[in-house]
């Protein structure tokens, strides 16, 4: 047995570091201006930095970015030393590094600029999607490579979960970004309204799952030990809750459309997974906080652990809080509200947030061969972090459950107490001012972490090429000498047990899938019509400007939505919808039946300024709508794209559509004259009127409702 | 709903892959120990000299 040396390269781990927090200044940081523009709305400035352009700039960067640079900081470190190898290739590293960046760059230009594929977390356009699953590539080839080359046979658990993020993250982006392109930077989703819900929401989910989760359980299985100096509690369970939480988390998504247009055995499937979750997730919060058994000492003197301890809590009260949002009768309460918001930030600012800064703390002074800057920082850093998040958290629990109260709340008459959807919005206002707040405070704490983790990398030298021996892999292993695999899992009844359990869950599936499948699941309607390509061009302005970040277009099957809103949708109403816009929070009100509910000219007052048509609003206002001209360069390439599509357009009608576009832009254009309002035919707002004229008259909508809105 | 197909066999293709890994890293040998790998990754292999903020165990 040969004992080789060889160097662990720490720069890329140092770069991503370095990325991750100074990324995640940036996103935090819009994050706290879209909260402020909720409640200051003049905050909303020019075109380029509405709520609805922003809000994609915060998700998309405080994921992909901030956590993503998190992960790779975390991967490079921990998967040289569990292997016992250098990254397999230098270059590699090093595209994967400037390719993220440049990734991430081309997101901050593109997203304020309103190029955008309309679906949440995956907002970004197809050149940049192909970037991505370039850039994916390249690190999991430089991944697997090193996984190859390892100099120790045992794979630790935490390569196992950094593995299945690499392998799942890229199945969700190829199949979720799947677009057909009309121009550099506009492509249609090749998917269709529930379909497309379905798709993006599979995604979306599993966002959550593969990239928010998984890798950082990952780190959390070696971090957590090397900080604690502890063995993890079980390395038994830590291997059963892993097959079991990868397993489970793929089937969770439709739990994010109950009660919508979709199938309702695609929800009860997205719902009963989910509820199955909590035992695998418990399993991995349970294995880390008792890795800490007998150290709890250290816990009070040590930051890094104080980060982790409460990163672990926060993974366990968020994913105890998904399976029960997953439960239908309280995702009735809770869909459209505030309390999503509480949710995902339990999980992004405490789990992903206090993960990502406990590494850095232990990592840093490594890379530097030196000790933190300071520990009393770290601590301040801790206290703010901790209550900005119980001040972000609590007021958006509570905002949240009251305003859904209040839009289900009936007088003894029978009718909604609270028909303006206005008043339910200006009750949030001390919550949204507390939010803000809370997001100030971590912020803060983000500061003076990245302050104490610059001055810590500046009093240290740092060690780019960290030198190492381990024994060679031998070539020949033989455990058992010649049994069969199924020998080696008959001594082991725990993993005998998990292997039966996934076998019957797949034979199940098999089993019933078909027997869903024999009918179709969105039932046509015959009333319903391809969008004219004025309400076409409209619909492309309102994904532009991000109207699904705060209008749903859904309207689910209860009374309080019926009466508030108009008929519920229907799966049939969005099969011509390249993208979907259901939307998943209602900031502003439900918009599937605006259409013919108010006259063009008070669409056109509306988007000038909000707050004309309804004082205090919280939209912001759309001048440079009206000020923009349209562009009807495209017109014939989007009905080119829509038919490929299979939208039933007639042959040859791209020809003609710009004509039958003038003629609707006049019959607006002489509407809003009647009313007074003067306007050239060829601007955006005729455009946006006509699509939202449109919404959900293809089917008969309820007089009565509709008059009782007014 | 013919996407339902595709999400349904990625889902399930996806599953059998976790399978197969499964049976793999068993028949690999991958958990006939379950408990010292979580202590090996406690150790460092560096060959630095400066052991002054390293994690040594037992010391």
């Amino acid at each position: 047995m040969t004992v080789e040396t060889f160097k662990y390269d720490n720069r890329w781990v140092r770069n991503f570091a370095f990325a991750s927090f100074l990324w995640g200044f940036v996103g935090m940081l819009v994050g706290l201006i879209i909260a402020l523009q909720l409640v200051f709305p003049q905050l909303n400035f020019v075109e380029w930095t509405t709520f609805g352009r922003l809000r994609p700039l915060h998700t998309n960067a405080v994921i992909f970015a901030f956590v993503g640079n998190g992960i790779f900081m975390g991967v490079y470190y921990s998967l040289q030393r569990l292997l016992k190898a250098r990254m397999w290739s230098d270059a590699l590293s090093a595209i994967h590094f400037w390719g993220w960046q440049l990734i991430i760059v081309a997101a901050a230009i593109t997203l304020p600029l309103g190029l955008s594929a309309g679906k949440e977390y995956a907002e970004l356009e197809w050149p940049i999607d192909i970037a991505i699953t370039l850039i994916w590539v390249v690190f999991g080839i430089n991944m697997f490579a090193t996984i190859l080359t390892r100099r120790e046979r045992h794979l630790y658990v935490a390569i196992w979960f950094y593995i299945a993020t690499w392998i799942t993250v890229a199945m969700l982006h190829i199949v979720n970004s799947m677009e057909l392109p009309i121009s550099a930077f506009k492509s249609y989703s090749l998917y269709a309204g529930v379909q497309d819900a379905l798709v993006q929401w599979w995604y979306g989910h599993n966002a959550v799952a593969f990239f928010l989760t998984t890798p950082y359980l990952g780190l959390m299985y070696y971090f957590l030990p090397k900080a604690a100096n502890r063995p993890v509690y079980s390395y038994r369970l830590s291997i059963i809750h892993f097959w079991a939480l990868i397993f489970l988390y793929i089937w969770a998504g439709p739990h994010h459309l109950l009660y919508t247009a979709l199938p309702d055995w695609a929800q009860s499937l997205g719902t009963v997974f989910s509820v199955m979750l909590i035992a695998p997730s418990w399993g991995g919060m349970i294995n880390g906080l008792l890795t800490l058994r007998g150290a709890w000492d250290k816990v009070r003197e040590d930051p890094v652990l104080k980060f982790m301890v409460v990163a672990v809590t926060a993974y366990g009260m968020a994913t105890f809080e998904g399976p029960l949002l997953s439960i239908k009768s309280v995702n009735a309460i809770s869909h459209y509200t505030d309390w999503t918001i509480a949710h995902v930030h339990v999980g992004a600012l405490g789990w992903n947030g206090f993960l990502t800064f406990g590494i850095l703390y232990w990592l840093l002074p490594r890379l530097y061969n030196t000790k933190l800057f300071s520990v009393r920082l770290a601590n301040a850093h801790f206290w703010l972090g901790t209550l900005g998040i119980l001040f972000y958290a609590i007021p958006m629990y509570w905002g949240g459950i009251y305003q859904s109260l209040m839009w289900k709340q009936f007088t003894a008459e029978g009718i909604l107490k609270y028909p303006n959807f206005l008043e339910t919005v200006s009750y949030l206002r001390p919550f949204y001012i507390a939010r803000a707040l809370g997001g100030l405070l971590y912020l803060t704490g983000t500061t003076v972490g990245i302050y104490n983790l610059i001055k810590t990398a500046a009093q240290g030298k740092f060690v780019a090429e960290e030198e190492a021996s381990a024994p060679a892999l031998e070539k020949n292993y033989t455990p058992h000498g010649t049994e069969g695999w199924h020998r080696v899992i008959e001594r082991r009844p725990v993993q005998m047990l998990i292997f039966s359990f996934i076998m019957v869950a797949i034979g199940g599936i098999i089993e019933f899938v078909p027997t869903f499948l024999i009918e179709s699941n969105v039932p046509s309607i015959a009333s319903v019509k391809p969008y004219t390509p004025l309400e076409l061009h409209g619909r492309d302005i309102y994904i532009r400007e991000g109207c699904y970040n705060c209008h749903s277009q859904m309207i689910r099957p209860f009374r309080s939505e019926t009466e508030r809103y108009g008929e519920y949708s229907k799966a049939g109403e969005f099969v011509y919808d390249h993208p979907f816009q259901f939307g998943s929070k209602r900031t502003g009100p439900d918009l599937q039946r605006e259409g013919a509910k108010y006259p063009d000219s008070w669409h056109y007052n509306h988007m000038m300024d909000p707050t004309i048509m309804s004082p205090g609003s919280i939209m912001p206002a759309y001048p440079h709508i009206i000020d923009h001209d349209l562009d009807t360069n495209t017109t014939a390439a989007k009905i080119k794209a829509m038919q490929m599509l299979g939208v039933p357009y007639p042959k040859g009608y791209e020809a003609i559509a710009g004509t039958d576009l003038v003629k609707q832009e006049t019959v607006i254009q002489a509407s809003l004259a009647k009313d007074g309002i003067k306007v050239s035919k060829n601007k955006e707002i005729i455009a946006v009127i006509a699509y939202l004229q449109r919404l959900g008259r293809d089917i008969k909508t309820n007089p009565q409702t509709a008059a009782a809105q007014n | 709903m013919s996407v339902l197909f595709v999400l349904i066999s990625a889902c399930l293709l996806m599953a059998l892959l976790f399978l197969l890994a499964f049976v793999w890293s068993v028949k690999a040998g991958q958990y006939d120990d379950d408990y010292t790998p979580s202590v090996r990754i406690l150790f460092d292999d560096t060959t630095r000299s400066d052991s002054s903020n390293k994690t040594n165990p037992e010391q």
